[in-house]
């Protein structure tokens, strides 16, 4: 077992962790963050998004020992509150979500992406999001959300 | 075009682009996924899985596994199987259909690489896993059969004791049910036949959320939360299957992420968790890797289309005969049989064939079993005849679209009875084609296709039509009955009047994505005159909805929905003898509109009645008119008399690279009829999402198996779902001819869009490379078929022959038997 001290969504925790649990399981397991999920185990869905020290990475492919010392962000610690973020409420508008499953890592990703480049196109959204899996939405509105977000509108197709 | 106008009042609910209710706690990781579960004292379950396709077991060694730490159990097939039952087909499509008893956990004989030997049940989900890594069982491998073709012709049998490969063979012919006449007469009489091959490659649902399941046997009830589809179906076959009083189980399915029909099942391992909490008396869990999820949970699709169209030479079809081979893989699960077979109903279409006849084999091999996957039936049905329409329109040299619309059913022609004996209510191709080619500027992209050709343009330009239909609602419980499958296709509604003035409404539908908790409190808020937020709806847990038969089928809003209206109605009628009596008023003389119940006559500014007045008023019971019980809350049950029938003209442009045999999506354009709207945002949303499972279909998704029988997509790396990057933004537009067959008009969505995408995306990459001789292109249309069909090809070859061999003797890199852990 090995101590490690992580600052998750602003709280610190201390822990034992076994050295080959993944930085995911340690989220969801030790400290019920559950809003973060697995959905494969070859580090291609991208659900399971988590920001480290305000990056984007996939926690699955992460071990909770290389997170010591280091601030984590979860889409629970996203929001303000009550206040959403200008992405969540853009998923929210643009009806981005069907499950729900991969919205996690997927606002999590496009935080990023936005961080990065506050003003996409079209192109380069759907570029940066293509570690992040959606099997409801065919990604049209996931698109539609982060540009929305970042204040533009999609170039491409729309709503006749 | 036949736009039906909405009543224009301003508080109507229903056809508002209402954001989801499900949402907020989606967005901020406030979700209950059933692998967020955890119960004091809960175990873990591990499955041990066998590595053959086809093989006796003659040993399961479980003595170091239980040793291990922090293991609590360890069962394989010979501990259960008194126990376990046999997993249920509710669908034997023949009287004399063959079935092989599919135990949970295999006993002596596995049949698919895959299937389960063991359970470890552990106080860690990694202790489970590592002791299920010790288990040492020792296997006699059996030849096994993988390829449908082979199978069909039994010369391998997946299961020996049956005596033969085929399942069941099931026949719709027209002339037998005097719906049309015999085809054998259309073909001969035909004077053009088009006959052609089509595989429908199989695919894998790939729901993003793994299944999951955990039983709590503590308390007098056992309790299973698990990611399910069918709560209700699930409950009463667990009490079937394992002889427990229904009464003494509880299903719930809590956030649900994603089915496709994926998760239209009772699976292993849910049984194997039942009867593993049974067996150590605490909560356990289960909760698959999506390894094992590509491996396990049920595949779709997988057949072989031999079709033959019967026309003439001005182009009016005349006669449709489709012989189909079904790969059920080694077992047939809660609907396996039945799934091709709704298709039968599908393949005329949207045409007015003189004459049809449908066969289909069901054809048992050692994979992965089949089930419901997203349009189960209709989408092959739709890819098979809007192909071959293309063919024939390029046969005759006409356009394809104009050929189509000399053979379907004018608008003016609804209802219309099919060969295929359907009654079509409502539709108009015509409105739909017409919106769908402006918006795809039709005549310019053809005009274009022309100068490419004529330039030889090295990237060729193809358009693809899908002008498809599909049935929907599943399902009048008479049709159901006459289809020997094994319960009806009703659902049930309650609607209960808070003393607040609060509605719940339960209902049997059981969402998982597709919104219900909104469009039905649009609804109910129509009905009842109720504020939208002011509604509560429940669903997905049989102790508070105790009667329902779930979500698939495009089912959930034409007859959940239509439930929920006559459960309101119903309400509204027990609070009229109470409001009437409040109001000194005779009952007839009532009206109830936006919520209140006014008297007629009584002139414009009298105040009325609202019912959440009179909800407080029942609930206090203090006078109430002599006779009446102290509550307005209603169920009801609605089965419906028929199917609906959405329709719609999807357009798709595909550029193909001729040198590389790369295709990319230019445009694509869907007009839908689905009827009455509840929520155009989330139609949209379910429109996208099917486009694309059916582009996927056409471009990249495959299951594939080598010799062994061995699952070589068995990992989100090898099965290519697709991603933002390989994919467009839509458009999509809708034209309106209501279903008569529910009160809302409404007539399905979930399935359209995947049901519709598929055949006009190849229709697109072949309509490219016609003029370089090429007629078909299997799918996936990899860059590399589209290649190889342009260069002579034929179709494209095979998967199988590209994927195998794996290890080419005396190649580099390899595995050196004769030395442990292989070579440097």
């Amino acid at each position: 077992m090995t101590r490690i001290s992580v600052r998750v969504d602003g709280v610190t925790y201390s822990d034992e962790v076994e050295p080959r649990t993944l930085l995911v399981h340690y989220l969801r397991e030790s400290l019920g963050k559950t809003g973060t999920v697995v959905g494969c185990d070859t580090s291609n869905c991208g659900a399971c998004t988590v920001h480290l020290d305000g990056r984007s990475v996939k926690s699955c492919n992460v071990l909770a020992v290389q997170a010591d010392g280091h601030e984590v962000t979860t889409i629970e610690g996203l929001a303000d509150g009550e206040t959403l973020t200008p992405l969540q409420e853009a998923f929210r508008d643009c009806h981005a979500l069907q499950c729900g499953y991969c919205t996690p890592g997927m606002i999590m990703q496009a935080t990023d992406l936005l961080r990065e480049n506050p003003s996409p196109d079209e192109a380069y959204v759907r570029q940066h999001m293509e570690g992040n899996l959606c099997r409801c939405t065919g990604y049209h509105n996931i698109v539609k959300a982060v540009l929305q977000a970042a204040g533009a509108t999609a170039t491409g197709g729309e709503q006749a | 075009m036949t736009v039906t106008e909405e009543p224009t009042a301003a508080v109507r609910e229903v056809g508002k682009d209402r954001r989801r209710k499900e949402d907020q706690r989606l967005i901020t990781g406030r979700t209950r996924w059933t692998d967020n579960m955890q119960l004091t004292g809960m175990l873990h379950l591990a499955m041990v899985r066998s590595p053959y396709a086809h093989a006796r077991i003659t040993n399961v060694d479980m003595s170091a596994a239980q040793q291990a730490p922090g293991v609590i159990s360890v069962l394989c097939g010979r501990d259960l199987k008194d126990h376990q039952g046999e997993l249920p087909c509710a669908w034997p499509i023949t009287d004399d259909q063959k079935c092989m008893a599919h135990p949970a956990v295999a006993v002596d004989r596995v049949a698919f690489a895959g299937e389960v030997v063991a359970v470890v049940a552990a106080r860690t989900a990694a202790q489970a896993r590592d002791a299920a890594e010790l288990v040492d069982v020792d296997y006699e491998e059996l030849p096994a059969v993988v390829d449908l073709k082979k199978a069909a012709a039994d010369e391998v049998l997946a299961h020996p004791e049956l005596g033969t490969n085929v399942s069941a063979t099931w026949v719709f012919d027209s002339a037998e049910a005097g719906s049309g006449g015999d085809v054998e007469d259309s073909i001969r009489d035909a004077e053009v036949l088009i006959e052609r091959e089509y595989r429908q490659q199989r695919l894998i649902p790939s729901f993003m959320e793994p299944r999951s399941t955990v039983v709590d046997p503590t308390g007098e009830q056992f309790v299973m939360w698990t990611s399910t589809q069918v709560p209700h179906i699930l409950r009463l076959m667990l009490a079937l299957t394992l002889g427990v009083p229904e009464s003494k189980v509880r299903v719930i399915a809590p956030d649900v992420g994603g089915g496709f029909g994926g998760k239209l099942q009772v699976t292993p391992e849910e049984i194997i968790t039942f009867l593993m909490a049974r067996q150590t008396g605490k909560p356990c869990k289960w909760t698959e890797t999506r390894s094992e999820s590509l491996l396990s949970a049920h595949h779709g699709r997988d057949q072989w289309q031999k079709l033959t169209l019967a026309a003439r030479r001005d182009g009016t079809v005349t006669g449709l005969k489709v012989e189909l081979l079904a790969d059920m893989g080694a077992y047939l699960g809660l609907v396996t049989p039945g799934v091709p077979i709704l298709g039968a109903f599908m393949f005329n279409s949207i045409y007015k064939f003189e004459s049809y006849r449908f066969e289909c084999r069901n054809i048992f091999t050692n994979k992965t079993w089949t089930d419901a996957y997203r349009g189960a039936g209709r989408p092959e049905a739709t890819f098979a005849i809007e192909r071959l329409m293309d063919e024939l329109a390029a046969e005759l040299g006409r356009d394809p679209l104009e050929l189509r619309e000399q053979n379907w059913i004018r608008h003016d022609e609804f209802p219309f009875s099919t060969v295929a004996g359907m009654e079509y209510d409502s539709g108009n191709y015509e409105a739909a084609t017409e919106r769908a080619k402006e918006l795809f500027g039709y005549d310019e992209l053809r005009a274009e296709q022309a100068r490419r050709r004529e330039s030889g343009d090295r990237v060729q330009l193809g358009l693809g039509i899908s002008t498809f239909t599909e049935m929907c609602g599943l399902a009048p419980s008479r049709v159901l009955g006459a289809l020997s499958y094994g319960a009806g296709g009703w659902e049930h509604a309650s609607v209960r009047m808070l003393p607040s003035g609060k509605v719940e409404v339960i209902t049997g539908s059981s969402a998982h994505g597709q919104g219900h908790e909104t469009a039905w409190s649009q609804i109910v808020a129509d009905q009842l005159g109720v504020p939208f937020d002011d509604v509560e709806v429940l669903h997905g847990d049989t102790q508070i909805s105790p009667r329902g038969l779930d979500t698939y089928g495009s089912r959930s809003l034409v007859v959940g929905g239509q439930a929920v209206v006559m459960a309101a109605k119903k309400v509204i009628e027990k609070a009229k003898p109470l409001a009437a009596h409040v109001l000194e008023a005779n009952v007839d003389d009532l009206e109830f509109s936006d919520g209140r119940f006014t008297v007629r006559g009584a002139g414009a500014d009298q105040e009325g009645l609202g019912l959440a007045g009179l909800a407080l008023r029942v609930f206090a019971a203090h006078d109430l008119p002599d006779g009446m019980e102290p509550s307005l809350d209603a169920d009801a049950t609605f089965d419906p008399v028929n199917f609906s029938f959405p329709h719609g003209t999807h357009l798709c442009a595909m550029e193909v690279d001729t040198e590389t045999g790369e295709t990319t999506m230019r445009s694509y354009v869907c007009v839908d009829d689905i009827g009455n709207v509840v929520n155009p945002l989330i139609v949209d949303g379910q429109v996208h999402g099917g486009l694309v499972q059916g582009i996927a279909q056409a471009l990249w998704e495959e299951a594939v198996y080598d010799d062994q029988g061995t699952l070589v997509s068995g990992s989100f790396v090898d099965y290519t779902l697709p991603t933002s990057a390989d994919t467009i933004s839509f458009v999509t537009d809708r034209t309106v001819s209501p279903a008569t067959s529910n009160d809302l008009g409404a007539k399905g969505v979930g399935e359209a869009g995947c049901i519709a995408s598929t055949p006009a995306v190849v229709n697109a990459i072949v309509d490219a490379v016609r003029p370089m001789g090429v007629q078909d292109i299997t799918m996936p249309c990899t860059p590399e078929r589209v290649w190889r069909a342009i260069h002579g090809g034929g179709r494209g070859g095979a998967t199988e022959e590209s994927a195998m061999p794996h290890f080419e003797e005396d190649a580099p890199n390899q595995d050196n038997p004769g030395t442990e852990g292989g070579q440097l």
